[in-house]
């Protein structure tokens, strides 16, 4: 223990000892200003080890989608197709989009594709939707990497997923562009950085639903929300700059998701300035009930640690820790807990904060004779949340919070895992599954289904098992009575050959 | 009272005329899995699907193209498979003999029926329309409004409701013990209980076991999902991306791989005409937020099952995706307060972009694993799912009058 922190544990505990202390955490605390200093307590483990931790890219980019699989790279020019490099592509392939623009939706449906922006004298290559297309790009791949594209007027969304892990989205200036400006979704493993994001109507940045985030060095603005943390966990939000939206940094539940949690988030060393924008998120959306004015919000997320930022100028309050039942525009959800939980508020720079707060803060302001404008208000039950250094603070609601025993997150580098591999399929396994998911729809082992009895494709091929992979991938029409075989060139090599020897041994 | 007894009387003559054939039959239950499962050491049917080489956030079975599947039932030996197989196609199960499980769940109909709201006996209307029964061993919450949470739990609503199977416990008990061929295969399916008398809820645990064995994924939109690109069109792979699409948002709640997030969801869609507004899952939760909610149901195999909605509203997918369309709200009456899904917006989609949607719905078509239907049943009766209902139901009141 360093002599900081013991000189830290002496004066709290002469606070007490002196009987300054009113109520379990001790808010109503008038000693002299003991302030915890972020480097000389102790450090907040969460249970993740370093371990675990990605590799450093370079300087303070991570990497998690490894180096690139194959060494192919394919050029696209100005005029040229993005989506026609993107189908025409092997998985692992880098493609590189030089300047210019580029009026279409390109989606990405296979593994390992990095489709990096070529950024000449200051020039991008711009992906532009004019006002008529959905989505710029949107992938369900593994590996997926997207940087240096310049994004604007897309209906939908800049940068999208359904599933994929392992996924870097980096340096992309998007703007204008519809609904959410990046929304990976569904995935594990991923990075969100150095992103320039504005004028969006819901979340300029939304993760939804994935596990092991990292939302770092953004810069976003003009939008609902800034950046949302959505029924996901072990994501760490640090770093950027959130500023002039309607609320500036979400950790929170949609109830009617179907998955249900938010835990382990960490929102640190972020500037959270003016976020006083009117609110001009679509009717019935959850963002859409968020007062303007609103640093940080946590609703019904657990486990979220709020440290070191610089939160300034929200004109209704810096932080607001909310339970479903006090937000407005949410649904009911039986299947997830309503409050948030362990919520730990560390140091953060707060200024000039609470100065123009709705209706409601003030109502509950008076509630508990306070005045002032609220730097922190938490509202509905939360159970073993804590603060430190409450008496900076003008707060409203904080008396179940204690004191925290800890001051910083500085043993967590980031939540990132190395590239998250694919599920491990025993080749034999590979067979089994392939000739019970695909064959057996149309093959039984002795009845005449829509292809022929298993037992004479054994007898055709006896020791042959390459002569069915063969055969499966270019089929042709060898009975009047049964129909053509549709090809299965999707099933890889080693799939197909595996299949032909399962399907060889199938005995019943 | 009376006429319940004429009827178990006429039930009781029609399966005596039954069993004098039925008798010939020697019936046996399948020993194999059905396609696409493993038997296991134990003797239990296990699915393997190509989604098997796949994970997913949380294990939820929730995302894109190459992700798991959600959990799902299976471990069925395939003699309770197949002895739920008999169970669902037989009449006997409804108190007057005139109509099966298959009646509203019929196989040529995407396990669905074409009527906007099913026909239970005597032709009566239920209130809502029969969804499918494709996959439903991923699901965990089952009826529109999400009541149960098991199949075995389901199986019981629309045996014993008045307007669907109408019988009782009682009866259907005393009415399979009646029946030595029943007796004879539910000795098959559930040798450890040595030949004791039938149970009820082996009844419901064999047609949930039969109900699992309904998989459909493999169709066209799955060998693309696996990587086969070439497996769908280039206007069906536009509809993909529309439906998956932030400006459509289908996938959202439509999610692959089953499409379906199994949530409720208000999307205020319009009653038929005449009909009153439905409240729904606000019963089943007795929550207010959820009144005119229903489960997310499954889009596969969904070009099968019209009409659409959970009471029959639209006839064909143009009508629903313009549904969709239509703007936040449009259809919901006036003076009805629901508080619609987040997601049901406006979209403002083209007509263009509303025939890609339809052409890609039909991608998700798959029935090659759709069970054989049994030429004779145990109770000795002719199974009646491909009757239309309303002959079946003239058929009976003729012989009901003459009597």
């Amino acid at each position: 223990m360093n002599i900081g922190k013991i000189l830290a544990v002496i004066l709290i505990l002469a606070a007490f000892a002196v009987g300054m202390v009113i109520g379990k955490g001790g808010q109503e605390e008038v000693a002299p200003a003991i302030v915890k200093s972020a480097g000389s307590g102790a450090t907040y483990g969460a249970g993740f080890t370093a371990e675990n931790n990605a590799f450093t890219l370079s300087g303070n980019s991570k990497s998690v989608a490894g180096p690139p699989m194959t060494d192919v790279v394919v050029v696209v020019q100005d005029g040229e197709s993005i989506q026609q490099a993107v189908q025409d592509a092997e998985p692992g392939t880098t493609i590189q989009v030089m300047p210019g623009t580029y009026k279409e939706t390109v989606y990405i449906d296979k593994d390992g594709i990095r489709l990096i922006g070529v950024i000449l004298g200051g020039k991008r290559p711009v992906l532009d939707g004019e006002g008529e297309l959905n989505d710029a790009i949107l992938y369900s791949g593994n590996n997926i990497v997207v940087e240096n594209f310049k994004i604007t007027r897309y209906k939908g969304n800049g940068i999208m997923s359904q599933a994929g892990n392992n996924w870097e989205i980096r340096n992309n200036y998007i703007v204008d562009t519809g609904v959410y400006g990046i929304f990976p979704q569904l995935g594990q493993n991923g990075v969100v950085e150095h992103n320039v994001v504005s004028g969006i109507e819901d979340a300029a940045i939304y993760v939804g639903m994935s596990d092991n985030v990292h939302v770092a060095y953004n810069d976003v603005y003009d939008s609902v929300a800034g950046i949302e943390i959505e029924n996901s966990r072990h994501a760490i939000v640090e770093a950027n700059r959130v500023y002039n939206n309607t609320g500036g940094i979400l950790a929170f539940i949609t109830p009617g998701l179907p998955i249900k949690t938010t835990f382990d988030v960490i929102i640190r060393n972020n500037f959270v300035l003016s976020n006083n924008h009117d609110n001009f998120g679509a009717p019935g959306s959850t963002v859409a009930g968020i007062p303007a004015g609103t640093g940080i919000l946590v609703m019904a997320a657990d486990d979220v640690v709020i440290e070191g930022n610089i939160i300034k100028d929200n004109k209704n309050a810096g932080i607001l820790v909310t339970d479903h039942s006090h937000a407005a525009n949410v649904t009911i959800d039986p299947e997830s807990d309503p409050n948030s939980d362990r919520v730990k508020i560390l140091n953060n720079t707060m200024i000039n904060n609470g100065y123009d707060p709705v209706t409601e803060i003030r109502a509950f302001m008076l509630t508990e004779l306070k005045t002032g404008n609220p730097d922190i208000v938490s509202v509905g039950p939360t159970s073993d949340s804590c603060i430190v250094n409450r008496q900076q603070y003008i707060t409203a609601g904080l008396a179940d919070y204690g004191n925290c025993d800890f001051t910083n997150t500085a043993s967590i580098g980031n939540y990132l895992l190395p590239p998250v591999p694919a599920r491990e399929i025993k080749a034999e396994d590979r067979g089994k599954i392939a000739y019970l998911g695909i064959c057996a729809g149309c093959h039984t082992y002795t009845g005449r289904m829509i292809g022929p009895p298993v037992q004479i494709i054994q007898a055709l091929y006896m020791d042959n098992p390459q002569g069915i992979a063969d055969y499966i991938v270019n089929p042709v029409k060898k009975r009047d009575d049964y129909p053509e075989m549709p090809p299965q060139d999707y099933l890889d090599e080693q799939t197909r050959l595996a299949v032909g020897e399962y399907m060889l041994g199938v005995k019943k | 009272m009376i006429e319940r007894l004429l009827i178990l009387t006429a039930t009781t003559l029609l399966l005596w005329a039954g069993i004098a054939s039925a008798e010939t039959v020697d019936f046996r239950l399948s020993d194999n899995c059905p396609p696409s499962f493993e038997e296991s050491a134990a003797g239990t049917c296990q699915l393997r699907t190509m989604y098997d080489f796949y994970d997913s956030v949380q294990g939820a079975g929730l995302g894109g193209t190459q992700t798991s599947l959600p959990p799902h039932r299976d471990g069925f030996s395939p003699q309770q498979i197949d002895l739920g197989r008999y169970l669902f196609f037989d009449p006997v199960l409804s108190r007057d003999a005139t109509v099966s499980c298959a009646s509203c769940h019929n196989p040529e109909q995407g396990f669905s029926d074409d009527l906007p709201r099913s026909r239970g006996i005597g032709d009566q209307e239920v209130a809502r329309a029969a969804p499918t029964l494709w996959n439903t061993a991923f699901l965990n919450k089952f009826f529109w409004d999400a009541h149960a949470t098991s199949l075995e739990e389901q199986v019981v609503g629309p045996l014993f409701a008045s307007n669907e199977m109408g019988n009782s416990p009682e009866d259907l008990l005393a009415t399979l013990s009646t029946i030595p061929a029943y007796q004879a295969l539910f000795d098959q399916a559930y040798p450890q209980r040595k030949n004791g008398p039938i149970q009820l809820d082996e009844v419901y645990h064999s047609l949930a076991a039969f109900q699992t064995s309904l998989i459909s994924l493999n169709s066209r939109y799955d060998r693309y999902a696996h990587g086969y690109h070439a497996a769908l069109s280039a206007p069906e792979v536009e509809g993909l991306n529309i439906f998956r699409s932030f400006v459509a948002r289908c996938a959202e709640c439509h999610t692959p791989p089953l499409f379906t997030n199994q949530q409720v969801a208000v999307i205020g869609a319009p009653e038929p005409e005449g009909r009153p507004i439905d409240v729904g899952a606000q019963i089943t939760y007795d929550a207010p937020e959820l009144k005119a909610g229903f489960k997310v149901p499954t889009l596969r195999n969904i070009a099968q099952t019209a009409p659409y909605m959970h009471s029959g509203r639209f006839n064909n997918l143009r009508e629903v995706v313009e549904f969709y369309n239509g703007g936040r709200g449009h259809a919901v009456p006036e003076g009805v307060d629901l508080q619609l899904h987040w997601h049901i917006s406006s979209p403002d989609l083209t007509d263009y972009e509303l025939d890609r949607l339809v052409d890609f719905l039909g991608t998700l078509t798959d029935e090659s694993l759709k069970p054989e239907v049994p030429s004779q049943l145990p109770s000795g009766l002719a199974p009646v799912h491909d009757k239309p209902q309303a002959n079946i139901v003239t058929t009976q009141k003729t012989s009901g009058d003459a009597s």
